[in-house]
């Protein structure tokens, strides 16, 4: 850490490298919009960064509760990063409950901002607190800043038209304008913002942004932090054009790219459901683009228009997660029956049942590969992380054209909520999907099969090709109802060569570390950050540690079998119980897998990789 | 319409052998909708039957169209994404009173609510079929069955009324013996703009023989039955002596000339649910006919409108300005 002087300041200006910051509250006190606007204002700055929200299910749970706290983790750099950062450098705890549950994962000696306006008897009451956390010690080895951020507030806007129920509604934007200053970030996006976003309210623009201001000069002229830290603007991502990217919005540009790629119209059914429902509200803001989206009356209505579209020719999605896929289920053994191109997207969440609907968890790979009544393989993507999800939406839309099939699409609730900044692709390089739709009548059968044992996809309307699908059996070729016995062992492995042979257009994934060596850890989906971060630290240490990511796991690449050969052991962690650990184990019986299982909901922390992969090889 | 090409029946047969039991009342089901098809003017290519599962859902392996035999009781979420894709197929929808009323209820309410342009055929039999006689959600209470040995406990749905208390535009019912009362529902049902609700009492000859018999025989229909036919006097029987009319909140016998003339197209489906509401094998007899047929906006047509407005007013969109949205920076 080096200190220097601006010219004028009061205070030591302290370059960090490297920050990361929670910010916490009731789920009411506008948390995530705050760290959304941290985090817009640190891409604009230009620093590499990840994020990851934290927050209950429930819309408002009971306030000052602590089941009711929000979070919003951000980490910052002017280095290449892969995570959200594992513990916080800064602490912003609005309130009693949301200190005692941030509390513990803050790093020792971290700042943390206490609004000691809410630390009345009542509020320590709500939290299930006998003592006041500012005075009992539980601070101790923290950077305390005690700051009462209501009463501040309320000065503030004094002159303000505003009710003082309102007046309180700017705390967060005080919050964020100290945070601003102590991390010296500019104003001016968020300004822009704000008058953007409340153009109908002036009073609210100005309330708001006299709020984020003062919060600002607070930081500067009452001295409460021992100095400013800046992070200066990454220079070690790829030069070009970025932004910051959600996962579920890439997934929805993802799609939209998948159509316009393939010449197709997009059409979405889905059913709102969390944390996917953020991909039907954006496509349905695209009707210039030719999407059309359903909001259907339930998950098994949403994947069955989906079909429906996908017969006449549209790129047919449906987005849901793990209870609603369950739903989809048969009708999705239909999609693989009639062989028709689809994507279901499937973003994660911490189940069984309803589960935990806004924790992370990865334990749908067995629903995707295996969850079907009968043989029924469908292709399965997992996207690694926010920005990746663009690419994998892309890559399950090519694989759905190009082989008529259904295809998995899988995100997560990490990836979905989390945000990283996306290196814009150039238009000119995005892959064409080339779609032929039958329209000559001569030779034509339903399900007389091509090179690569694709159908033809002959769309309703068109002239001589009137034909019949359903979920019969069906003759091959002809497609009429078939019931003979080598008919079904034949069409059955028709559809499963169809689906292998996809691995075939897949490159093999690769390796970052030493080509062989004592460990190789293999990931799939949104684990990809923590896992690099870990073996980078892991190789800086000197461990022979490599690692690899798995973008496809239904087919997987070829070349696996090979590269597993030249490690001792391959560790899998994975947010489940070993379901890809099981898999490998059963493609790949004679390699020496390890485990890794994790279900608390949370993504991994590097750390705890780190200290897995240093036990393992000790042994 | 005027006919541009003229099909026969015969252009509507499919190659595959019908394997309905012998004297199912679906033959007479298919050969009729095999004729009003043809005669609608549209080219094959432009028709496409949808079923779920059941024995009316063999329907369009029959026909020389587009077809799509999908899953249990979901026909009408087909049909949605099918006509949103391509709303100009004339989409017709062969289902029954398991398919319809029980495993696919929900969609069968939110396809009449959205008024799809489509036509739902519900072949009635009351009576679980293809899985060789249980009680359906249409069997009458007490229906003693293969899974009723004591009497079934169920109270039955009426198909009519359903429909009408979930916004069905259109809204008849016929007999499978009746080609020519079939043939004329069929074609106002055809020509309705927006779901067509058609319930069709349909003889299962094996598990279920003569369940319609006290209205639907030959010997005792025009006496047992009353036709609705929009904008003409509500009259039945063998002379045409006998009329029905609206008294307060019920239908009452009257004489032929005192009969009120039936009216289909108030925005009210108040009077289409008395009429509903008569029990079969009452004192009064069973309508048949056209309940309801009133004019509202369809699904598929407002939403590719509501594209269009959105393109017109912002201009075709272009991925690139999707994808170069926000705030964005450069990396050097």
């Amino acid at each position: 850490m080096t200190q220097t002087k601006e010219p004028g300041a009061e205070l030591p200006l302290q370059v960090q490298e490297d920050v990361t910051i929670r910010f916490a509250g009731d789920s009411g006190d506008g948390m995530q919009i705050t760290g959304n606007q941290f985090t817009s204002t640190s891409a604009v700055v230009g620093n590499d960064l990840a994020t990851f929200p934290d927050f209950p299910a429930e819309i408002r749970a009971p306030a000052g509760t602590r089941p009711g706290v929000s979070g919003f983790q951000l980490h910052f750099s002017s280095k290449d990063i892969h995570t959200p950062g594992d513990r916080p450098d800064a602490l912003v705890a609005m309130n009693p409950a949301a200190l005692v549950v941030n509390i513990k994962d803050l790093k020792p000696g971290g700042i943390v901002v206490v609004n000691e306006g809410n630390f009345g008897a009542n509020d320590l009451k709500k939290a299930k607190l006998e003592t006041n956390p500012i005075e009992d010690g539980t601070l101790e080895g923290y950077r305390v800043i005690v700051v009462d951020i209501n009463k501040r507030v309320a000065e503030a806007l004094a002159d303000s038209p505003l009710s003082s129920k309102e007046v309180q509604r700017c705390k967060n934007f005080y919050t964020l304008g100290l945070m601003y200053w102590l991390y010296s970030r500019p104003l001016e996006p968020t300004m822009n913002w704000l008058a953007k976003k409340f153009a109908k309210r002036p009073e609210l623009v100005e309330a708001n942004q006299k709020a984020l201001q003062a919060g600002y000069n607070a930081g500067d002229i009452h001295e409460m932090f021992q100095g400013q830290y800046q992070v200066p603007a990454c220079n070690d991502l790829p030069a070009g054009t970025y932004r910051n990217i959600l996962g579920n919005q890439a997934i929805g540009l993802g799609l939209v790219a998948g159509a316009a790629q393939s010449g197709l119209d997009l059409f979405l059914g889905a059913y709102p459901i969390t944390p996917a429902t953020d991909i039907l509200q954006q496509l349905a803001a695209y009707k210039n683009h030719n999407v059309m989206t359903f909001q259907a009356e339930d998950e098994i209505a949403a994947v069955c228009a989906t079909i429906g579209a996908a017969f006449c020719g549209k790129l047919a999605v449906t987005s849901s997660s793990g209870p609603g896929i369950a739903l989809k289920t048969e009708a999705l053994g239909l999609a693989v029956s009639v062989e028709l191109p689809m994507v279901i997207v499937n973003v994660q969440r911490a189940g069984p049942s309803t589960g935990m609907p806004t924790k992370v968890e990865q334990a749908d790979l067995y629903q995707s590969i295996f969850g079907r009544n009968g043989e029924a393989p469908i292709p399965v993507v997992a996207a690694s992380s926010p920005a990746d999800a663009f690419d994998c939406a892309l890559e399950a839309c090519r694989i759905a054209l190009e082989y008529m099939t259904p295809v998995f699409l899988l995100s997560d609730n990490y990836i979905a909520n989390g945000s990283e900044p996306w290196k814009l692709p150039r238009m000119e390089e995005l892959p064409k999907i080339e779609v032929k739709f039958r329209t000559d009548p001569e030779g034509f059968q339903p399900f007389l099969r091509d090179e690569k044992l694709r159908r033809p996809w002959a769309l309703p309307g068109t002239p001589g090709l009137e034909h019949r699908i359903g979920g019969l059996e069906k003759e091959d070729g002809s497609g009429n109802v078939c019931y003979d016995p080598q008919n079904h062992q034949k069409m059955t492995q028709y559809r499963q060569d169809k689906v292998l042979s996809i691995r075939d257009s897949i490159e093999t994934p690769g390796v970052e570390g030493p080509e062989s060596g004592d460990l190789l850890v293999l990931g799939w989906g949104g684990t990809k950050g923590s896992i690099t971060s870990a073996t980078n630290t892991c190789r800086e240490a000197g461990l022979s540690v490599a690692n690899m990511h798995l973008r496809h796991l239904w087919p997987l690449p070829n070349g696996l079998d090979a590269i597993f050969g030249r490690y001792k052991a391959v560790l899998i962690p994975e947010i489940n119980m070993g379901q890809l650990w099981r898999v490998l184990r059963s493609e790949y019986p004679e390699h020496n897998f390890l485990s890794y299982p994790k279900v608390q909901g949370k993504p991994f922390m590097a750390s705890e990789l780190v200290e897995r992969i240093k036990s393992i090889l000790e042994k | 319409m005027t006919p541009e090409a003229t099909l026969t029946k015969k252009d509507l047969k499919s190659d595959q052998e019908v394997r309905w039991c012998p004297g199912c009342g679906d033959y007479a089901i298919l050969n009729c909708v095999q004729g009003v098809v043809a005669k609608l003017g549209i080219p094959r290519e432009n028709v496409m039957f949808v079923s779920g599962i059941g024995c009316s859902s063999r329907f369009p392996y029959y026909m020389n169209t587009y077809g799509f035999h999908t899953i249990h009781g979901r026909a009408p979420s087909f049909a949605s994404g099918i006509k949103i894709a391509n709303p100009d197929l004339s989409v017709w929808i062969v289902t029954g009173d398991g398919d319809a009323l029980s495993i696919g209820g929900n969609h069968l309410i939110h396809i009449l609510r959205r008024n799809f342009d489509v036509n739902i055929l519900l072949f009635n039999n009351e009576i679980y079929g293809l899985t060789k006689g249980q009680y359906s959600p249409t069997s009458k209470r007490g229906a003693v069955t293969k899974a009723s040995p004591y009497g079934s406990l169920d109270n039955p749905f009426n198909p009519i009324s359903l429909a009408l208390g979930a916004g069905a535009t259109f809204v008849a019912r016929t007999i499978d013996s009746d080609q020519k009362h079939m043939a004329r529902v069929l074609e106002a049902a055809a020509a309705h703009k927006g779901t067509s609700f058609v319930e069709v009492y349909q003889n299962c000859v094996i598990f279920n023989d003569g369940a319609f018999d006290d209205v639907a025989d030959k010997k005792v229909r025009s006496d047992r039955t009353v036709d609705l036919v929009p904008g003409e006097p509500i009259v039945y029987g063998k002379e045409r002596d006998k009329g029905l009319r609206i008294e307060g909140f019920g239908v009452e016998a009257c004489a032929a000339s005192d009969a009120s003339v039936w009216n289909a197209g108030i925005p009210s489906p108040a009077p289409a649910m008395l009429f509903a509401s008569i029990e079969r094998g009452g004192e009064l007899p069973d309508p048949i006919g056209i309940f309801r047929s009133v004019d509202a906006p369809c699904y598929e047509d407002d939403l590719h409108a509501q594209m269009a407005a959105v393109t017109e007013k912002k201009g075709p969109g272009k991925l690139e300005d999707l994808i170069y949205a926000g705030d964005t920076w450069e990396v050097k």
